[in-house]
This record gives C-alpha cells, structure tokens and sequence, in this order.
C-alpha cells in the first residue's frame, strides 16, 4: 500500500525558499571570507606572451592574482565520462591556466582574489594579458569539410555510429520518401543562479566545498583528482542549488579553482560565475545540424530512417549530445543508419542541455513525421499509432514499459485534437493564423551504473531521519523521498525527516538524464525496507511484544504500528517497542545495485506533446496560445512536484522553439548574446497555461518502485509540436531553430 | 569622510560637495525596519550589501545587470532592482526584503500562494518574483491574466513556474487561500 506515494504534497522546502532563509552555495555565511574573480581570455585561439599584474597585486585589498605563471599544476586530469557514472565528472578533459594556450573565448586565465568582491572586480580589470592570436575557427560551416566520425560520443558512451537492417535497399524500395536537413543554434542552460563554489580549508588540510551542483559527490571526487587530496578530506556541500538544467550535471574547473586559490590565500574563498561567464564555464548545448531521411509505406508505415548529425566541439573532447538515439527506437522499423560527425573549433567542451540529444533529435524526426503524415494524407495522430512499437527495435526486447498510445490517445483527448482540418492556413482570428499540431516525446531512462545508498533511523519516539546524499535544484527530491520513506516505514509524513545534501550522507550518484529520483527512491526505499524488518524482528522476538512469536510475513505497519495483518488489534507502536527495550534507535541501509543495463528490456519514456499558436499574419509573430503534455514516467512519487517539473520542461520546449538562441560572432569567436538581456529565454508573458498529464504504466524492471523520471521528458517533442502547429497556421515548414519571424515572414509574401 | 547620519532635522538635503569614498565610508541602512551601519566603498551595491555584508540573502544575484528580476526588493516602497542601486544611494530611505515580508512567524499570504500554488522550482527567482507579486497588486496591474503576464515578466524564472506563478498571484488578488 502506497498512501503517501502518488500523492501532492507541498515542497517540505518551500517555506525557505519563500521567506529568504534557503541557503545556497553562494550564501552560507563564513568569516574571513575572500572573494575570487575569474578573468576569461576576451580571445579565441592564442598564445598568452605577457602577464603584467604588477597594477592589480598593489590595488587595495588583492590577495593574489593567479595565472599560468603561478597556479600550481593539476596532480592528474579525469577522463570526462557523465557523472551518472558516479565517478569524478569533470566537465571537460583540460583544465585551464596551465600552460599559455588559448583554446576558446572566456576560457579561465586568471583569477584574482580580494579581501571584497568589488575589489577583486577592480582588480580583474587591472591584470594585463598579452595575446598572440590566430583567427578562430567557431561555426559547423567552418569546419564541416574537415568533420570526422568519432569512435564513440557522450564521454565514451555511446558508439558514433549504429545501423540495424539495410538501409540503402529500405530506402530504395520504399514508397513515399521525406528527406530535410535541419539546424539548430547554440543554446545556454541558463539557471537563474550562476554557478558558484566556497572554498575553506581547515588548519589539518582537509577541505570543504559549498557548490552549487546536481550531485555533491562528483564534486568531491572531481576536486581531489585535480588537487591530488584524498576523497575522505574533501567535504562538498550543497543544500540548495538555484537551478542547472545541465549546466551543473559536470563539475567544471572553476570548483578546483576555488580551492586552489582559498590554499594560496589562506583564507576561505568564494568564486561565482557572473552571467557572461556562465556563457562559457560550464557548457552549452552544441550548435548542430541533422540530415534525416524517412522511407515509408504508402500507408505510413515507416521502413527504413536515415539519421546523420554534424556537429561542433572543442579541441579536446568527443562530445555531441545524444540526438539520435530516440528517433533510432520510437518507432517500429526494421532498417536504419544513425551516424554521429564532429568538427572542432575554438569552443569549449558542449555538455548535457536538458533533453540532451532528444530536444534536438526528435524536432527532427517528428516534424519529418508531419510532413510524411500530410504527404500520405494520414492524420498526424494516426501515424503515430500506426508506427509504435511493443518492443524496442533495436533489441527486439519488449519495453519494460510504454504507454505510448496511451499517452497519444489521452492528449488527443485532452488538447480536442479529433476533427482537425489538416489543410494549413484554414483558421483565423483577426490578424492571427491559428494553427495546431502534436508531437511524440521520447527519452531513454538512464541507470547509475554503481550501487545507490541510503540510510534510515527512527527514534525511540517514532521520529525518523533519512539521509542520502543528493542535492535539491528545484526537483523536490527531498520531498519525494520523504513520502517514500513514509510508506516504506508505515509512518505519516510528518514523522519523517529526509536529509541530503552533502558527502557526509550515504552516496548517491548525480541526479542527471532523469535518474535522480529512480536511483535515490530505490535506495531510500530498500533503506526504510530494512529498518522495518529489522524492527518486526525485533518484535516477534521480544517476549513482552504482542507480535512475540509471529511470523514477520503476516506483521504488517501502519501509522508507525506494527500488527498483524489478520489481527490488526494483536499490535504495538514502533516507539512503545523501542521505549520498553531501552533502545534510543534503530539505523538500516539501503544498497540498491542499479540491473545492468541489459536486462531483457527496451527502457524508455514516453509521451506526447500538443501545441495551439498564433501567428500574426502581417508580423510573424508567434504565441503560443495552449500546451498539452501527457507523459507515462512509470510511478510519479509526488504528482504536485513531477507536474511541475513536466510543465517547466514544456516551456523550455517552448524557449527552444521560438527564443532561445546563442550566436558565435564568428570574427572574434566570441558569443555575441551572453547576457539575459540578449540570449531569450520566456518570460511569463511568452508562457501560455500549460496542461499536463501522467498516465500509469505498469513497471517492474527499472527499479523497486517503477520511477523512469520527469526531468527531461516533458522538454521533448515541444519544438515539433509547435512547428508543426506553425505549419498549420501558415504553411511555413520550420527546419531551423530558434523559428525566426523573417523566415516567416519570406515564406508569407 | 563623514556620514551625515547625524544630519538634524534641519539638513533637508544632502550637501552635494561632500565627497565620500572612494575607500571605505559609514553608511546607515534601514533594512526590514532594523537600523545598520556598514563600513563600505560607495560603488558597494544593495544587492551586495545585502547579501555580503549583513547576510541578508533573500535576495539574489542572477545576473547583476538588470536583466533578470531576481535581486528586486523595495526603497520606500517602490520595487527596484538592486544590482542597479547603490547601498549609499538608500541612506535614510526603507529597505525591504523578502525576509521582512513576514509577520514574525506568519508568512505574507503571497509567500502562502507561493507555496501552495508551486509557483517555483529551484526557488532562486522566488524573492525577486514575490516581491513583485506583493508590489505589482498593490500598483493594481494585477486586473486580468495578460495584465500579469506583462508585469510580471522582469522576473526570469528559469524554472518556468510561471501559469503557477500566475494562479498565485489571482488566488492573492481574489482573497483565496490556496487550496
Ligand atoms: S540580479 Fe539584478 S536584475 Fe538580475
Ligand atoms: S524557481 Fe527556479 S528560476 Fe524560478
């Protein structure tokens, strides 16, 4: 029985987050605090000849200034594998100021640390850095002749290339062919929270970190890999993190840094990222372009995809974003080819955008189905049904669960999608074209690969304390896992605590592709599973207990009572027990060993996206009038927290779309846009009142409690659905993102 | 140089040819109706004062330049951003922050909303957007949906809680508490 899970249960942080009081990395209060200011080379490709910083180390306050000249060197460089892997993460495989070269515009060159920040500001602008440049190479057209097929992408996760059936022949023999060629801007993650590490070492040598990140043990392992101390000296905390959406899945340099300098000063120290710097310190979802090729029947069914995706990256790092693992398997088709190809330019390492991969990829893989749905003269919804798949076409496997159609049939239902006039440009309102369209979402469910832990305690009075150690950056984790372990233990919410938040707690990977709340849920649950039956054993052998005696199969607990199940009135209270017996508490683990990844099951998320806009006839202005999302992410533990969290992805769907979009000036090879007054992200006026849905699948395979995660789904299939709803209303078929209103407007006159 | 917090009644205005600064000045603030001294250089913003100097930190940076909502509070009632202010510049007018929105242990109805509208996520643009919340119904720009989404959108939240934002907002406005 699952009274709590499922439930909607107000964030049990909300009260510090409305009244100020929530601490976040940036903000825990520690005297004798110095401030650190990164300065980033305002180049892209060159050689450091001269450091002056004579001017800044006599300005009022400065501490140091650190360069390639002066920072220690890094004791060794972890390779860059996800931090899902529960290893050191580090963002990239190169750490800054090291030796003389510049690899990509912002990348760190000094660091000044002041006794104030706005001293150590004015100090950064004091340190005079000299430059050889040559000139920068930073667009996909700048190096797309000279693109090669990487051995493997996604930190050596995933091959470059994959094929099942024969391509050329499904091709050739199919029916009806829809081939486009898509692009795709840079984007930022953006949280509202710049990235931000506090440094302190203690008189013995051992280390604490406050930093902002989506797992604190990849910081901690990340840091003493860099600076050659033990992981049992490293402390990270991190109690609240003001968003990452990625940016934070990857422990980049500026955390070691922080460290080095508060070593150098002897003094604590903090280094926060300001917003331009956030634009180049921790990644950015990979300017692309993807080359798709469909071949159907002439009823729609799909026989052969081709997938092709050129994108750029840095000097020294194999990384795409996985776009084309999602359309390889959404749909049921025996032949395909997907092929990953890299250029390397003047920029740093692209890194986990939220959706990675499937934000981009299925835009295209979806809009192609819109075309081929028009073409074939199929209602879009229709098409999808007629392609889904019970098994997951790569393996054959069947799903360890879908609901797939369900998701397509419940959001018909809910957006009122029966009826619709296919034909574009039918509906107007005054100036505005009205248009519709819908999409497929798809993510694939990632797993930690090592064991997940938890630790569960009650008290002599029934309180109980919960303890993992992952980090709250807006998923309402500890809320979840507050109601898991209320069920678990048979107690009320109200009588348990969760506690995450630092490497003191048992270990938990970081909570990155959606994983978060499957790994930590699976190990607070065997946690609290543990406790309990160690306390029904202790009850069925204590003479003075009524259960004396029982069998501990047939004693069941509710309300932090223990009875049995046939005899509900044969019973006692977890703390009557544990007074009797002069126990103060009773701890258990939980050790949850994620299944390999072969299981016998395809593991997917699924879902659907509808999207209504309008679309100024004169102006090509779109607004997006209405969004329905219906998602089936195996058990939602807390629907309050996961619909949220699913209409947040839907209005970052929404963003990709129409506004989000960082541009190269490719002369200088720096970003032309990094502010939050020129990269766009919606604002409360762009976002429409967004509808949002779960429907329940059985799920048993991917961890004890069926949990695939709402972090990224709800991202996926938006810009499709909204292009599609653009073609609708004009006729405009978007292969671009961000859709620009000029090229609506050239197709309009 | 000397402060003139001791000004009397009699100094309406500030004499303009006293030069403060550039190193370290007194400066009072009244922040949540509590008095402070600090011992800061004139190009010291509220913001850092706040959040570097007396640990209020409610208020937060998101970008430092205007742009995102995230540092609003209110001088004399008035909501400001205040990475753009200058602490000095709020000698002897009334600061206030998120953390002096509360009646002691009861939270303003909009932090109640808040919190039971899900209007956030992350929670790192909620007392930039509160305090707006709080201001733009008191202004009256609250009337309908689209006024709201208008005024409301100086403050970012990345997180996009805004339809929740929106709901918490009208649930405030039409004297609802939560549900
Ligand atoms: S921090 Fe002031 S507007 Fe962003
Ligand atoms: S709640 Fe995260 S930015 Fe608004």
């Amino acid at each position: 029985m699952s009274p709590a899970i499922g439930g909607t249960l107000a964030r049990l942080d909300g009260r510090a987050k409305v009244s100020g009081s929530a601490r976040y990395s940036g903000e825990v209060p520690i005297p004798h605090l110095a401030h650190a200011v990164l300065i980033g080379a305002p180049v892209a490709n060159a050689r450091i000849t001269a450091v002056d910083a004579t001017e800044a180390e006599q300005s009022a306050g400065v501490l140091a200034v650190l360069t390639h000249l002066n920072l220690p060197k890094v004791a060794m460089q972890p390779s860059l594998l996800p931090s899902l892997a529960g290893l050191a993460a580090p963002g990239h495989t190169f750490f800054p100021m090291q030796d003389d070269t510049v690899h990509y515009a912002g990348q760190h060159v000094a660091v000044v640390v002041a006794d104030t920040l706005e001293r150590a500001e004015h100090a950064a602008t004091l340190v005079r850095i000299d430059y050889d440049t040559t000139p920068p190479v930073t667009l996909l057209e700048e190096i797309k002749d000279q693109a090669y097929e990487p051995q493997k992408i996604f930190g050596g996760l995933l091959p470059g290339r994959q094929v099942r059936g024969d391509i050329e022949a499904g091709l050739r023999d199919a029916e009806v062919r829809v081939e486009a060629m898509y692009e795709f801007a840079a984007n930022h993650h953006n949280p509202i929270e710049p990235s931000t590490t506090t440094a302190a070492w203690d008189e013995v040598g051992r280390l604490t970190l406050y930093d902002g990140i989506q797992g604190p043990t990849s910081t901690q392992l990340t840091a003493a890999a860099f600076l050659g101390v033990p992981p049992a000296q490293i402390r990270v905390v991190s109690n609240y993190v003001g968003g990452s959406f990625g940016s934070k899945a990857m422990v980049w340099p500026h955390a070691t840094l922080a460290a080095m300098a508060a070593r150098h000063v002897g003094r604590p120290v903090r280094l926060a990222l300001n917003r331009e710097q956030m634009f180049t310190s921790c990644g950015h979802r990979e300017q692309q372009r993807q080359h798709l090729t469909l071949g159907a029947r002439a009823d729609g069914k799909l026989v052969a995809v081709r997938h092709h995706k050129l994108s750029l990256t840095s000097h020294f790092d194999d990384w795409a974003e996985p776009s084309l693992q999602s359309p390889a398997i959404i749909y049921d088709y025996p032949n395909y080819e997907g092929i990953y190809r890299l250029g390397r330019g003047n920029i740093n390492t692209p890194t986990f955008t939220r959706a990675p991969g499937e934000a981009t990829g299925m835009f295209a893989m979806e809009s192609a189905m819109d075309e081929l749905a028009e073409r074939i003269g199929v209602d879009p919804v229709e098409l999808r049904l007629r392609n889904c798949s019970d098994t997951d076409p790569a393996t054959g496997d069947p799903w360890s669960s879908s609901g797939l159609r369900e998701c397509l049939e419940r959001g018909a239902e809910l957006f009122g999608w029966a009826g619709r006039d296919p034909r574009p440009r039918q509906r107007r309102e005054g100036n505005w074209l009205i248009g519709t369209g819908m999409a497929t979402a798809a993510y694939p469910h990632a797993q930690p690969v090592n064991p997940q832990r938890a630790r569960a305690r009650i008290y002599s009075d029934g309180s109980v304390i919960v303890e993992a150690g992952v980090s709250e950056f807006g998923t309402g984790i500890s809320t979840a896992m507050t109601l898991v372990a209320a069920d678990g233990l048979g107690v009320t919410v109200d009588q348990v605590r969760f506690a995450g938040g630092n490497t003191d707690m048992p270990n938990i990977t970081a909570a990155v592709g959606s994983a978060g709340a499957g790994a930590a849920s699976a190990a607070v649950h065997l946690s609290v599973t543990a406790l309990r039956e160690q306390l029904i054993g202790m009850a069925v052998a204590d003479e003075q207990s009524p259960l004396h005696g029982a069998d501990p199969a047939a004693v069941v607990v509710e309300g932090g009572r223990m009875a049995l199940r046939d005899r509900p009135d044969a019973g006692e209270t977890y703390s009557a027990m544990l007074q009797r017996k002069l126990v103060p508490d009773v701890e258990a683990i939980g050790n949850w060993i994620p299944p390999a990844q072969d299981v016998g099951h395809g593991m997917h998320t699924f879902g659907a996206q509808f999207a209504e806009v309008g679309v100024d006839a004169e102006l090509g202005l779109i607004r997006v009038r209405r969004m329905v999302g219906v998602f089936a992410p195996g058990r939602v533990l807390n629907r309050r927290t996961a619909h949220s969290q699913l209409m947040g992805g839907m209005l970052w769907g929404l963003g990709q779309t129409l506004l989000e979009a960082t541009r190269m000036d490719a002369r200088s090879g720096r970003w032309a846009n990094a502010s939050l007054a020129d990269y766009l992200v919606p604002v409360n006026a762009d976002s429409p009142d967004v509808v949002v849905d779960t429907v329940e699948v059985h799920e048993n395979v991917v961890n004890p409690l069926g949990v695939k995660g709402v972090g990224e789904i709800g991202v996926v299939g938006v810009a499709a659905a909204i292009g599609n709803a653009v073609y609708h209303a004009t006729g405009y078929r978007a292969r671009s993102l961000p859709i620009a209103l000029d090229d609506i407007l050239s197709q309009a006159s | 140089m000397r402060s003139n917090t001791q000004a009397s009644a009699r100094v309406e205005t500030p004499d303009t040819a006293v030069v403060r600064g550039p190193g370290d000045v007194e400066v009072w603030l009244s922040v949540n109706g509590a008095a402070h001294r600090l011992a800061i250089e004139p190009r010291v913003s509220l913001l850092d004062a706040l959040r570097d100097r007396l640990e209020l930190t409610g208020t937060k940076k998101g970008c430092n330049q205007g742009a995102c909502g995230a540092c609003t509070v209110w001088v004399d009632g008035e909501r400001v951003l205040s990475c753009l202010t200058l602490a000095i510049a709020c000698e002897r007018r009334e600061v206030r922050t998120i953390e002096g929105l509360a009646d002691g242990q009861t939270l303003h109805p909009m932090q109640a909303a808040f919190i039971a509208r899900d209007a956030f996520q992350c929670g790192y643009c909620t007392p930039g957007q509160i305090m707006s919340a709080v201001a733009l119904l008191k202004e009256g720009h609250a009337k309908d949906d689209s006024d709201i989404r208008e005024w409301m959108s100086g403050n970012l939240c990345r997180c996009a809680a805004y339809p929740h934002i929106r709901s918490a907002i009208r649930d405030v406005r039409d004297g609802k508490t939560g549900d």
